[in-house]
């Protein structure tokens, strides 16, 4: 079974992000931009199903501009056996993103693709329910332990663990599937050295998004951007007896 | 005019209060009408509380076995057909409304609006991007059907009571898809405040040490009649379960008053907590990043500070 994976770059978790003083977006030149923590994830889990022998190949896809390279070699460098990157320099939006998955879908016919829940820029959390959709197949969003053995993949099921807000939420589904990641289910291993210089010689596939002959009517415009309201900081207490005296006043306690 | 369908939310036949949230989000587009929609094996306890809730035109309910358990797959096909005639569909964006919702989106062919904490008109909306460290006005095409989920924590819950509400049995004629099957829901039973509604919340993070010594924020918890919540870190390292975390990628809260107890204030925790009403901030640490934007700070040992809070309370 072949999975493909969502593998966007995205501004690093770590960056304290800036809105540009005019409104027209937000600061990204000069700033770190890692692979989304959430895609880190999904990645990890495709290699480890492919060394349980559950799949044979893991394809890390990245939708944007050309000079995404160095990090597809990031995926490469991981574990991945070969990338694919659909260049376009738009930003596009996830009914688009889910346009493209859904023609390489057609192509590479995969037993699975697992995407992280959301990307970290737009916090969109779409993209692999979309997918999932357009391909009429099952999705598994918000996985923290995902259950495919070889007997079970080549039945056609995986057992998934969802992270929902009243818990722990347990569904089957039938392959092919769509799967979010979740950040408890797994932790990403670390690159090493010997495997960067192995990933140069592993394929990048390049499409040009308008080859790909979808419509990008993303019908959402963004027209402003603004910092959030700021929290100031407050009065430091010295005590408990202060911290009760402090909540009563405010009537809170 | 807008016609708005908000999709209810629903556990163990009780109406979620993330559902009135979602008709405040509806109320303020000003729309000809707000119906909500309950899919269902069981409605009609829920669709009567929903009946209740005021600015609610007409109740829609969808009885079938299959909406036994809120399965997205299954559910959206269905959503996706009563939304005829409506110029929005509306979902809290909980998890249950950010599984189903682009499900909607996507068979409709159109965007989706994600988490929206204003309405500046019938199309124009706020929403968070960057783990709420930037602010973004979204413009939606008005020549299609708008599908948004609401963020929980930016509405108030729309008022019980004053409200009777007509619920109407609605058929819709779909197949639906059996590739995706519920097995079980693992739900930490506690009989302490619901986490998303609470006015008081206490949290512990990585600086409570262990499982065992969590039992020190329930008892303060319980105390001042406070939901418990947690940071990723003290979920990750096993002290709590996952329903606990606020945060970027856990719940995103307003309570009145929260209390972060050994949380450093990590901006993914923060952004769980930036509506809160006041923020009391307990960390050893004077340097901790919450106490930038804590509204009371005292530093020092928890395991000292909170017997102290609860002797001083009386
Ligand atoms: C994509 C992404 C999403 C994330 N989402 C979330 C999220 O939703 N929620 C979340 O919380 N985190 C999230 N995180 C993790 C976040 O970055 C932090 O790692 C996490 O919040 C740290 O938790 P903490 O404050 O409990 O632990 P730490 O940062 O380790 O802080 C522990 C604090 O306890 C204090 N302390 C220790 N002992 C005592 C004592 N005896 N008395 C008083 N104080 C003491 C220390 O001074 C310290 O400040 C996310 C990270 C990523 C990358
Ligand atoms: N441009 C892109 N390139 C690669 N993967 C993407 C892209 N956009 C979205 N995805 C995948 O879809 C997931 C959810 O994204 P979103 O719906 O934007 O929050 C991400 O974690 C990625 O796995």
């Amino acid at each position: 079974m072949k999975i493909l994976v969502g593998y966007k770059r995205v501004v690093d978790y770590n960056v304290r992000i800036q809105v540009k003083p005019d409104g027209t977006g937000v600061v990204t030149d000069g700033v770190k931009l890692s692979a989304n923590p959430f895609d880190d994830i999904a990645l990890e889990e495709a290699l480890r199903l492919r060394e349980k022998g559950v799949a044979t190949e893991v394809v890390v896809v990245a939708i944007g501009p050309a000079d995404l390279t160095a990090h597809l070699r990031n995926g490469l460098a991981m574990g991945a056996n070969r990338a694919i990157h659909v260049v376009t320099d738009a930003a596009v939006q996830p009914l688009t993103a889910a346009r493209v998955f859904q023609r390489l879908v057609e192509k590479e016919q995969p037993g699975l693709v697992i995407t992280g829940k959301q990307a970290i820029d737009d916090d969109a959390n779409q993209t692999g329910q979309m997918l999932a959709t357009l391909w009429d197949r099952p999705q598994a969003t918000f996985a923290s332990k995902v259950d495919i053995s070889v007997e079970s993949g080549a039945d056609g099921k995986a057992t998934v663990t969802r992270e929902v807000d009243a818990g722990l939420e347990v569904i089957e589904v039938e392959l092919p599937a769509v799967i979010t990641t979740d950040l408890r289910l797994n932790e990403p291993r670390f690159i090493k050295l010997p495997d960067i210089m192995k990933a140069k010689a592993k394929p990048i596939d390049t499409i040009e998004f308008a080859s790909l002959g979808i419509e990008a009517n993303d019908h959402l415009k963004t027209t402003h951007y603004a910092a959030p309201p700021k929290r100031s900081r407050g009065v430091m207490v010295k005590d408990a007896t202060e911290l009760v005296a402090a909540l009563k006043q405010k009537g809170l306690l | 005019m807008s016609k708005i369908l908000v999709i209810a939310e629903h556990l163990g036949g009780k109406l979620n209060p993330s559902t009135a949230r979602a008709v405040s989000a509806a109320a303020a587009v000003k729309p000809e009408a707000i119906d909500v929609l309950v899919l269902a094996d069981a409605v009609d306890a829920i669709a009567a509380e929903a009946a209740k809730i005021e600015g609610v035109s007409r109740v829609l309910t969808i009885v079938r076995a299959e909406n036994a358990h809120p399965l997205a797959a299954v559910l959206a096909p269905q959503i996706a057909k009563a939304a005829a005639g409506y110029s929005h569909v509306f979902v809290p964006s909980t998890t249950f409304g950010k599984d189903v919702a682009p499900r909607v989106a996507a068979l409709l062919g159109v965007a989706q609006v994600s988490d929206v904490m204003s309405v500046e008109s019938a199309h124009t909306f706020k929403r968070p991007i960057y783990a709420g460290n930037a602010i973004v006005t979204v413009e939606a095409n008005s020549a299609h059907t708008v599908v948004a989920t609401i963020r929980t924590a930016s509405w108030p819950a729309a008022a019980s009571g004053a409200n009777s509400a007509p619920v109407e049995a609605l058929n819709v004629d779909v197949a639906l898809p059996s590739h995706t099957r519920f097995i079980e829901l693992q739900q930490g039973k506690s009989d302490r405040p619901d986490l998303q509604s609470a006015s008081k919340v206490v949290s512990g993070g990585r600086g409570v040490g262990s499982k065992e010594n969590f039992e020190i924020i329930y008892k303060f918890a319980d105390k001042i009649g406070a939901a418990v919540g947690a940071s990723r870190a003290a979920v990750d390292a096993g002290y709590v379960p996952n329903e606990l975390q606020v945060g970027q990628t856990g719940k995103i809260i307003a309570p009145e008053l929260y209390v972060a107890v050994g949380i450093s204030g990590a901006i993914q925790h923060l952004t769980g907590i930036k509506d809160a009403g006041t923020i009391v901030a307990i960390n050893k640490d004077g340097e901790a990043p919450i106490f930038e934007i804590a509204d009371i700070g005292l530093v020092g040992d928890l395991f000292k500070i909170l017997p102290e809070l609860d002797s001083a309370i009386g």
